[in-house]
């Protein structure tokens, strides 16, 4: 047989195809950071609804910030700030009145007028659980002229800045009439704000990512930038939110310039970028999160409050946090439900949590309950990164301190719907499962849902507590900060005696960006207003 | 040959029917909400009721199904119940860097393992023989995401040829494209390299036994045309179907490349909305990627008697 060079059909087509894709590709790696009036970011979530009132997908009410205003925020002292509108309280506490500020303008060039105030607010009072109470004592809200709208309340309800002014979970944005009288139970279908940004439309890919335009007549207050209020001063042509479902990718992105920002960084990642030249790692959101454990307060064994008791000693909130951080700079032992850095954040009562886990003492409450041995049927996402940790780590613990447990995984959306059915266990029902929150959603009596008391119409776990809803009606009538502080301590200690739910510690999460992005305000959702960006 | 592409595409009408309805009620018995996820942590039992009533979820199955199937029939897929978008516009718009990708990956998949495994049968038992048989085993080992961040580390981070991520439309430039595709194609391909000059070797070593094989180097014809005209076109039937049905495979299951690479493509839009049970996007999905199947099968079929006079139709 004669040796011969094979030819191979299509080998120089595909060197020749090579080298011309090899000389094609270096120009095209064009990184980021060379456009200096684009900010490209990561996200910690790609953004899916629109409708910052129907969700409160922090992504959504994220998205809500850069396109429409609110008529006051909080300021990062929790003090509520005018931001669309000045207020004014009648002498006897009934009637508040809102002044717009002069040049407000929707994106669609028309003016804000009060009546896009009054049918926005009644659109949100429909969906958030603060807003429901406000209504609850709401005589009448109207448009007295263009600028003006009046708030007649029937009984004095002192934390009503507080409630309207919040920065999560759901804000009142204000929109356009024709939008804000969509269902609250519909989401709205048009986009137009009269924030510091605009949506657009057109280059929208839901889940993929999202470009905010700067709005150019929007005319900020004066004053500095503090968490959602003062002055949104864009300093950048556009902004873009991509998602990128692969946290390495993002990092590596980041590093190599493609990218401008990234929200969240994966702590056992952080090596990665702690490295790259150029790249800065920081907290931009000092208060972080909570995690918490809610038990089911309809069947048993957690129908029994001191077998709850011994849940909450057999349970350690440094076990918890360090399984689910490892970095002891990332998390911190906790026991104010309110949040260990807010004003009403106090840890009276929570030695068992912050100090244990006790197995011993568990075991001992277990035996005074006289506890059967009925599983605890944890529900255990394995979807969820920030989430899976705490139902293995909770399940050990429980067994030491003398529980029998049931761990079902599943992933997260069959949590969410299984967490919804009051049924007893056998069918389809549940003992305990685990979340998280963002501090400032759960810092006060009205905001954090897990302290409603109201049975059925409470938030999943349905505790009918008719104590905690007095101390509830206790801080709404509480006419000074001071007085709404006692009766935060009260509820603090009596959730910490009737386990209402488990505290199970702050945790923190870095953003990184490049240094070329410079003047990021600190807040818990992340803005970008004030924000510059440098060249490389 | 009309006649039968007639008969198979209108074959193809009953089993997506099947899977239509096989599909809509498997999702139904899954559980999971979407109103949840619409409405976030926060919302109440009875605000989650509320929603369900306004997305109908709370109509009767069989009202459900039959006003899904109206549409359906009227070429409308639906809104995605999260996003409120329509399915159509949300799976087009996602189709195309599947597909593009899908279609470099095949093209290098088969400019490279086409010849690799001519030449492996060729030269079986030697060491290029071995060479090709070893790549093969690695291409199927080693993970796809594994594969695709060597890929960035070397290209990406520390030559700088190409971006770490993301996609570009052909119409973006073609420059623009290519710098993004090829690492994705290059990953996606291993395993098809692998798959297909396996198949190709296989295939060829049986035809290079036949006689007519021996009868044509007998009467000296060179070997290059021995080996692609008369083996390699004979041995075409195994191969093209394993090339059909990669590529298929390649619409439907780039979940874990589409992510490492950030690419906005239909497997991570089908992960995301199984995640969020997103009913309507699942279910075009599935139809899409049933249609998909049928479609590429009925390609390599007729491919057949191009490459093998004696299949006829």
């Amino acid at each position: 047989m004669k040796t011969l060079r094979p030819n191979l059909p299509g080998s120089r087509t595909l060197a020749a195809a090579l080298l011309a894709s090899g000389a094609l590709l270096a120009p095209a790696a064009a990184p980021a950071q060379e456009d200096e009036t684009t900010i490209t970011a990561v996200m910690h979530s790609g953004l899916r609804v629109l409708d910052p009132v129907i969700t409160t997908a922090h992504i959504t009410r994220n998205h809500g910030y850069m396109v429409y205003d609110v008529l006051t925020a909080v300021n990062e002292d929790f003090e509520p700030q005018p931001q669309m509108a000045d207020w004014e309280v009648s002498d006897d506490g009934l009637t508040y009145t809102f002044t717009l500020r002069d040049g407000l303008m929707f994106h669609d060039g028309a003016p804000v007028t009060a009546a896009d105030a009054v049918a926005s607010l009644n659109r949100w009072g429909n969906r958030d659980s603060g807003g429901q109470l406000i209504f609850d004592v709401t005589e009448s809200l109207e448009a007295q002229d263009e600028k003006t709208l009046v708030w007649t309340l029937t009984e004095p309800f002192p934390p009503l800045m507080d409630v309207i002014s919040k920065q999560s979970a759901v804000p009142p944005f204000i929109m356009p009439a024709r939008v804000a009288e969509t269902s609250p139970d519909e989401t709205i279908t048009e986009y137009v704000g009269s924030g510091p940004f605009i949506f657009n439309e057109e280059e929208y890919e839901p889940g993929v990512s999202v470009t905010y335009e700067k709005f150019d007549d929007y005319v900020p207050r004066e004053e500095d930038p503090s968490w959602m209020a003062g002055g949104k001063v864009v300093n950048v042509d556009r902004v873009v939110w991509t998602t990128m479902p692969d946290n390495l990718t993002a990092m590596n992105a980041l590093a190599a310039g493609e990218i401008d920002y990234l929200e969240q960084v994966q702590i056992d990642l952080m090596p990665i970028l702690e490295n790259a030249p150029g790249v800065t790692v920081e907290m931009r959101d000092p208060l972080g999160y909570v995690t918490i454990g809610r038990p089911n307060f309809l069947h048993p064994p957690f129908d029994n409050k001191q077998i709850r008791q011994a849940a909450l000693a057999a349970l350690g909130q440094e076990q918890m946090l360090a399984t689910m951080q490892g970095d002891p700079e990332y998390y911190n032992v906790c026991g104010a439900i309110f949040g260990c850095a807010t004003p009403l954040g106090d840890e009276s009562g929570s030695e068992i949590v912050t100090g244990g886990p006790d197995p011993e003492r568990s075991k001992e409450l277990l035996e005074e309950a006289g506890y059967d041995g009925t599983p605890v049927v944890l529900m255990a996402p394995t979807d969820v990164v920030s989430l899976v940790n705490q139902p293995v780590v909770a399940a050990q613990a429980l067994r030491e301190g003398g529980f029998e447990v049931e761990m079902q995984s599943m992933d997260w959306q069959s949590v969410v719907q299984r967490r919804a059915q009051q049924a007893p266990i056998g069918e389809g029902g549940w003992n305990m499962f685990f979340t998280n929150w963002m501090v400032p959603e759960i810092s006060d009596p009205l905001i954090n849902v897990m302290v409603n008391g109201r049975g059925d119409d409470a938030w999943f776990g349905w505790p009918d507590d008719p104590e905690i809803e007095e101390m509830r009606a206790a801080f709404v009538a509480a006419e000074s900060a001071e007085a709404q502080k006692e009766v935060a301590v009260e509820i603090q200690e009596h959730v910490m005696d009737n386990v209402n739910y488990i505290m199970m510690g702050e945790y923190l999460i870095p953003q990184a960006r490049r240094d070329a992005i410079q003047n990021m305000i600190q807040s818990p959702v992340p803005v970008f207003w004030n924000m510059t960006k440098d060249a490389e | 040959m009309f006649g039968y592409i007639l008969k198979r595409l209108l074959a193809t009408i009953p089993v997506l029917l099947i899977v239509a309805v096989f599909v809509f009620l498997l999702l139904r018995l899954t559980p999971g909400d979407p109103a949840a996820i619409l409405a976030g942590d926060a919302a109440t039992p009875a605000q989650l009721e509320r929603i369900r009533d306004r997305l109908g979820l709370n109509d009767p199955l069989l009202v459900q199904f039959v006003t899904w199937f109206g549409q359906m029939l009227k070429g409308d897929l639906g809104t995605s119940l999260i996003s409120n978008t329509d399915v159509v516009d949300m799976v087009s718009d996602r189709l195309g860097p599947t597909i593009n990708i899908a279609l470099m990956t095949i093209v290098i998949s088969v400019l490279l393992a086409v010849p690799m495994g001519v030449i492996a049968a060729w030269r079986h038992r030697t060491w290029i023989d071995f060479a090709v048989m070893s790549f093969s085993v690695l291409g199927f080992s080693v993970p796809v995401f594994v594969i695709g961040y060597i890929l960035i580390q070397i290209f990406a981070i520390e030559l700088r040829w190409v971006p770490v991520q993301g996609y570009a439309s052909p119409s973006d430039g073609i420059g623009a494209f290519f710098s993004r595709a090829i690492l994705p194609s290059l990953t996606l391909a291993t395993i098809y390299v692998a798959l297909i000059a396996r198949m190709t070797r296989a295939s060829m070593l049986e035809v290079l036994g036949e006689d007519y094989i021996r009868t044509a180097r007998a009467k000296g014809v060179r070997e290059n045309v021995v080996l692609f005209r008369h083996a390699l076109r004979n041995a075409a039937v195994p191969i093209l179907t394993i090339i059909g049905t990669g590529f298929a495979l390649l619409i439907s299951g780039v979940v874990v490349t589409e992510s490492v690479f950030n690419i906005p493509g239909i497997g991570r839009l089908t992960v995301d909305a199984i995640l969020a049970r997103d009913y309507p996007v699942i279910q075009a999905m599935i139809l899409l990627t049933a249609g998909i199947y049928v479609l590429v099968n009925l390609i390599v079929d007729v491919s057949y008697s191009f490459f093998d006079p004696r299949i006829r139709y």
